[in-house]
């Protein structure tokens, strides 16, 4: 995070600093863990990411570089378009935001995090392929290369995530837990990077968090069996106070999911927001002096964001597993 | 704020993603991942307990072999101290009928000497008989000629007698 951050706040916050002339860390800082429609590398160089809007008349496909600078006014087929913080915008004829036709507007851009969320989409098929194939090739054999630094972390999540969570019943779930924590883990990591292939914001984006929680929501409500049930509409309490529990429990199920949701989103926000808030010091202070201060506070953050990287991953994989384990538990020694 | 505001298209991207991710992942990587480790370890877990077994039966085999050889010992043994037995029987054995035999011979021998002495002693009266009456035959003819030379004679012929 250190190398580019001040380059690309840098490119970012011209326009405004000339502008007003005063830095906006805030801005600045939320700009920076938004999504965008294109991937910056150094300075002014980014790479445009292809533009899908679905509009009322139809799809609209154009390349994100027509909408640069930002500001600019691209006309498409159907409307006129601008960036607006980042945002695409449907304006009229005047450039002045159509509020009617952005209702109809909805946009899906393959934007900086699909992008990364694809390209480490790929790294992880590549890897686990590869080591997939290293099991194969070295039947019953000890594990080689790529193959043994990935056996423990999957042995890992097998034996001391899945099965003390889960139970007997947990194989089933291996393919899921897996794939959320190295997709978790992946993003993370690509997260802490700096410039390309990295610098993107997936899992500190709540809308990534909430696509996977509300994954979690539906397995663990699909596979709930009856006790399951049973303790959320009828518990073993007085007659009358099971409509309080009724909503109790109701919530229960939305915000156990919730809870995952908020916290990987806020967790990865938090460290992206205060690493840039740090180097955001030089631009506050004005002074290329402050900057060993800033410098020595994001590295040591950023050590500690590389274990909230392992961290993380680690706890919305073992909570996703306790709560499928909660759903799935037979109770054989029913106390009634 | 935005900040806390989904998108739409990034949802939708997200679940497209990564139930194709999961899919993929599933079929290709995680399925025969975990199936390699599970087979491997059950190797493992069933090379163990077989080199349990074997083990077991390598030590019930030892004592078994202990035990046979303490038997072979013990029969070795027992068939030794018969076959001392058996030695000493021959041997008293055939002490017993040498000394019966030794015995049976010394009495034939004596029956034998006995039978041999009685038949020489015979011889030797017959022989003193024979020689009494040649004596007397004589004495009786010196007697006859000369009576004086006749007892000389006789009193001769008994000298001789004596001396032969």
């Amino acid at each position: 995070m250190i190398g580019a951050i001040p380059t690309k706040a840098l490119a970012q916050e011209k326009t405004p600093e000339v502008k007003e002339g005063k830095f906006d860390p805030g801005k600045a800082t939320m700009e920076h863990i938004a999504d965008k429609h294109e991937w910056h590398l150094l300075g002014e160089k980014f790479i445009p990411l292809p533009v899908i809007l679905y509009t009322d008349k139809g799809f609209e496909i154009f390349s994100s570089a027509n909408l640069q600078p930002q500001g600019k006014v691209y006309k498409g087929k159907y409307y006129n378009y601008v960036l607006v913080n980042n945002k695409i915008k449907a304006v009229d004829e005047t450039g002045n935001i159509d509020e009617a036709a952005n209702k109809k507007v909805w946009d899906f851009s393959i934007t900086q995090n699909v992008a990364g969320m694809w390209l480490s989409g790929l790294v992880l098929m590549f890897v686990f392929i590869s080591v997939s194939s290293g099991y194969k090739k070295r039947t019953g054999k000890a594990p080689k290369g790529l193959q043994s630094f990935m056996e423990p972390v999957i042995l890992f999540i097998r034996d001391d995530i899945a099965r003390p969570n889960i139970g007997v019943k947990y194989e089933r779930f291996m393919p899921l837990l897996l794939t959320i924590f190295f997709f978790i883990l992946i993003n993370n990591l690509f997260g802490m990077i700096p410039f390309f292939p990295g610098g993107y914001n997936l899992t500190g984006n709540i809308a990534v968090t909430l696509t996977l929680a509300v994954v979690i929501f539906i397995v663990v409500n699909v596979n709930g069996n009856k006790y399951y049930w049973k303790h959320i509409f009828l518990p073993d309490v007085p007659f009358w106070i099971l409509p309080i529990m009724w909503i109790v429990e109701i919530i229960g199920i939305f915000s156990k999911p919730g809870a995952l949701m908020i916290r990987l989103f806020a967790n990865m926000a938090a460290g992206h927001i205060v690493v840039l808030s740090l180097i955001s010091l030089i631009f506050i202070f004005n002074s290329l002096w402050i900057s060993p201060v800033s410098v020595a506070f994001a590295v040591f953050i950023d050590i500690i964001e590389v274990l909230v990287v392992f961290l993380q991953a680690y706890v919305f994989t073992m909570l996703s597993s306790l709560f499928i384990g909660m759903a799935i538990e037979e109770h054989h020694h029913e106390v009634i | 704020m935005d900040l806390i505001k989904p998108e739409v298209g990034l949802i939708f991207w997200t679940s497209l993603s990564f139930l194709i991710l999961l899919f993929i992942l599933g079929k290709y990587a995680w399925k025969p991942i975990l199936a390699a480790v599970n087979e491997r370890e059950q190797s493992i877990e069933t090379a163990l307990s077989r080199a349990e077994a074997v083990k077991e039966e390598m030590s019930r085999l030892t004592s078994e072999n202990e035990a046979l050889l303490k038997q072979a010992r013990a029969e070795r043994d027992a068939i030794l101290s018969e076959a001392t037995k058996v030695k000493n029987q021959i041997i008293s054995e055939a002490k017993d009928a040498a000394q019966k035999e030794g015995t049976r011979q010394i009495e034939l021998a004596r029956v034998e000497i006995n039978n041999q002495k009685a038949i020489a002693m015979a011889d030797v009266k017959n022989q003193v008989a024979t020689l009494s009456i040649d004596i007397a035959e004589k004495i009786l003819r010196k007697q006859f000629e000369d009576q004086k030379k006749q007892d000389d004679l006789v009193k001769e012929l008994l000298k001789e007698v004596k001396l032969s």
